[in-house]
């Protein structure tokens, strides 16, 4: 065990974390704290701040005022060392078109400098997993939405990251492949990964997660585990938690 | 810096040309097409002349049997297809082969009356002739004339020699294999290659823009910033992806120009740096198209956007501009496209060496206006187009 992970129980360290675009507050003053192999979910509205909170946790954006620690280090000081820690699977669907789902996966694990063998071995182990293996030599601009979103997300994690940083995984595909995804976000979590998932499906976040942090004009309003949330304002789901919160439901947006 | 992240960059981005039929066209079909038009029309191939200058060196002129000799080349004038100029010498004809004034020189030489005479004194007895050999040189660059005019040659000859009578089998006089001659004639093709060189490698400018812009829109620019990757590994791999592109393109511009009757005035030397020098180049052109990008709000505007760079350097600075007034080719002076051009028609129009000054400054100042467009269009587009 590293000195790192010696002192540094908590996967991930949010400090009175603001950030502001021009006139908007994005993030309002967050403070936050994700245990290692925690599956945590950031729930709430689109426009809610989550991919903000996303992007500044893996140093593309320079908070306002506060800090971020990821694994240990900080994320605006050291970004190449988190860099190094996370895996990424962006809301957009960004994978090359030109490339086969194959290459795609491949390329990314090559960005993490991946041994050959190991990157051959996880790529295959991957594919298999989201069902793409007899596909996998296609280009990606041929596959179906469904199908680029599951490779968007093995790109992310073909590198065996520490922490995983899942946004809106599963937005746009069929139930079948949802479940699929839920199975593999469950897999993550059981080799004692740590895994921030956004998402406006409440039943996923209830599905999967072990806590949830609901955020709303960039401010976390509730946090807790689903069970505990529920419990609090004696409601039947995550939803209704959303709607005693803001009077509003989460699909609704800000 | 990790080459395991560029070298997987390169390829990827060498992937997109060979897989993404926009980009394929644009890079490579594209030059080659206009190669070959521009070839046809002003070229070798465009230029066939409806005669063919065929210098005669006559060296038959003062003997017994001369008459057979102007006889000879009474013929040949005869023919209206063969423009004939007699040449006091070999060597002086010679040398207008080799300057492309004549597509052929035909050497007749002092034995031919007395051969011809021979002939006509025995016809039946071989054994009784003078023989000889009329020497034909042709221009190996004119590809009508090594067709056309060693059949005509033949046949005046045979007519001259034989008259009426049916060709013998055995004849006293033979025409020579012709020798290919590497004439150093200019066509007006030639005077546009290197600009041709120069405007295939711009449209990179219009790649990169778009590439970088679509990238964005995509999200994988902020993916790939999501990795280890630094900047300048980043940056590292397009410029070594779009110098290899710049090379493939004008490698497949010089075999087509080539193909199509272009004659390079210089040896391997001046190959190579007229090939670094577009390599260099093609930097200058993704620098002006990151600038593009950071510009450009999508990669369709992109596309427009990118003109704004590709016109001035194509109509100043490429083959456009040889046809321009004094003062546009003054303003061509600006643009970076002109010295590529005024180096390359240095290295291969005019037979500079590579240590010419002309050639030297002119790859100075590419390199300088290539880093320079190179360091803007990466800070431009790291602080204000990543987003």
């Amino acid at each position: 065990m590293s000195d790192r992970e010696k002192t540094h129980k908590a996967a991930i360290v949010i400090d009175n974390l603001t950030k502001k675009f021009e006139d908007v507050t994005a993030v309002d003053r967050l403070s936050l704290e994700i245990g290692k192999g925690e599956l945590f979910g950031l729930l709430g509205p689109n426009g809610a701040g989550k991919t903000t909170i996303i992007n500044v946790l893996c140093g593309l954006l320079e908070p306002t005022s506060g800090s971020a620690s990821v694994g240990g280090y900080n994320a605006q000081k050291e970004p190449e060392k988190v860099k190094e820690l996370i895996g990424v699977c962006t809301q957009e669907t960004a994978v090359f078109p030109y490339l086969t789902g194959r290459e795609n996966v491949q390329l990314f694990g090559n960005l993490y400098a991946m041994p050959k063998e190991a990157l051959k071995r996880n790529t295959d182990e991957l594919l298999e997993k989201i069902s793409l293996t007899e596909d996998a030599d296609r280009r990606v601009g041929k596959y179906s939405g469904g199908m680029r979103r599951r490779v968007n997300l093995i790109m992310a994690l073909v590198h065996d990251p520490e922490i995983a940083f899942l946004d809106e995984p599963s937005v746009g595909m069929d139930p079948q492949s949802r479940r699929a995804v839920w199975d593999f976000i469950r897999g993550l979590k059981q080799k004692g990964r740590t895994v921030i998932l956004t998402t406006h499906y409440m039943d996923e976040a209830e599905e999967l997660c072990d806590r949830v942090g609901i955020i709303d004009h960039g401010k976390l309003i509730a946090l807790g585990s689903p069970g505990q949330l529920k419990d609090k304002f004696g409601v039947r789901n995550l939803e209704e938690v959303f709607i005693q919160l803001t009077g509003r439901r989460i699909r609704e947006g800000i | 810096m990790n080459i395991q992240r560029v070298s997987v960059l390169v390829k990827k981005d060498l992937k997109k040309l060979i897989r993404d039929p926009v980009v394929l066209f644009l890079i490579a079909l594209f030059p080659v097409i206009l190669t070959l038009a521009f070839g046809t029309s002003f070229g070798a191939l465009g230029s066939s002349p409806a005669t063919y200058q065929v210098g005669v060196v006559n060296m038959d002129s003062e003997g017994l049997y001369d008459h057979w000799s102007q006889y000879f080349i009474g013929n040949l004038t005869e023919t209206k297809i063969l423009n004939i100029q007699n040449y006091p010498s070999n060597e002086t004809a010679q040398t207008d082969l080799l300057q492309g004034k004549l597509q052929a020189v035909l050497l007749i030489p002092s034995n031919f009356g007395q051969s011809c005479n021979s002939f006509w004194n025995t016809p039946t007895n071989p054994s009784l002739w003078t023989n000889t050999t009329v020497q034909l040189y042709l221009d190996s660059g004119s590809m009508f004339a090594t067709q056309a005019v060693l059949p005509i040659v033949h046949q005046v000859l045979a007519i001259t020699v034989y008259g009426e009578l049916p060709s013998p089998s055995a004849r006293p006089i033979q025409m020579s294999n012709p020798s290919l001659i590497q004439a150093s004639k200019i066509t007006m093709f030639d005077y546009m290659a290197p600009g041709i060189f120069a405007y295939a490698t711009i449209f990179i400018t219009m790649t990169v823009a778009q590439s970088f812009a679509e990238d964005r829109e995509t999200g994988l620019l902020r993916r790939i910033n999501t990795t280890p990757t630094t900047p300048a590994e980043f940056m590292t791999s397009q410029a070594i992806s779009n110098m290899v592109l710049a090379l493939i393109q004008v490698a497949l511009v010089f075999v087509m120009a080539y193909l199509v009757g272009y004659h390079p005035n210089g040896d391997a030397s001046s190959l190579i740096l007229a090939f670094i020098i577009v390599s260099v180049f093609s930097l200058c052109n993704v620098g002006f198209g990151l600038i593009t990008a950071t510009i450009a709000k999508s990669s369709g505007a992109a596309t427009g956007l990118a003109f704004v760079f590709i016109m001035p350097q194509m109509f100043l600075g490429t083959f456009v501009g040889l046809a321009l007034s004094p003062t546009a080719k003054a303003a061509g002076r600006f643009v970076p496209s002109y010295y590529v051009t005024d180096a390359i028609t240095s290295l291969l129009l005019r037979g500079a060496p590579i240590s010419s000054p002309t050639v030297l400054l002119d790859l100075a100042v590419v390199s300088i206006c290539s880093i320079a467009a190179l360091l803007i269009g990466i800070a431009l587009f790291s602080k204000y187009g990543k987003a």
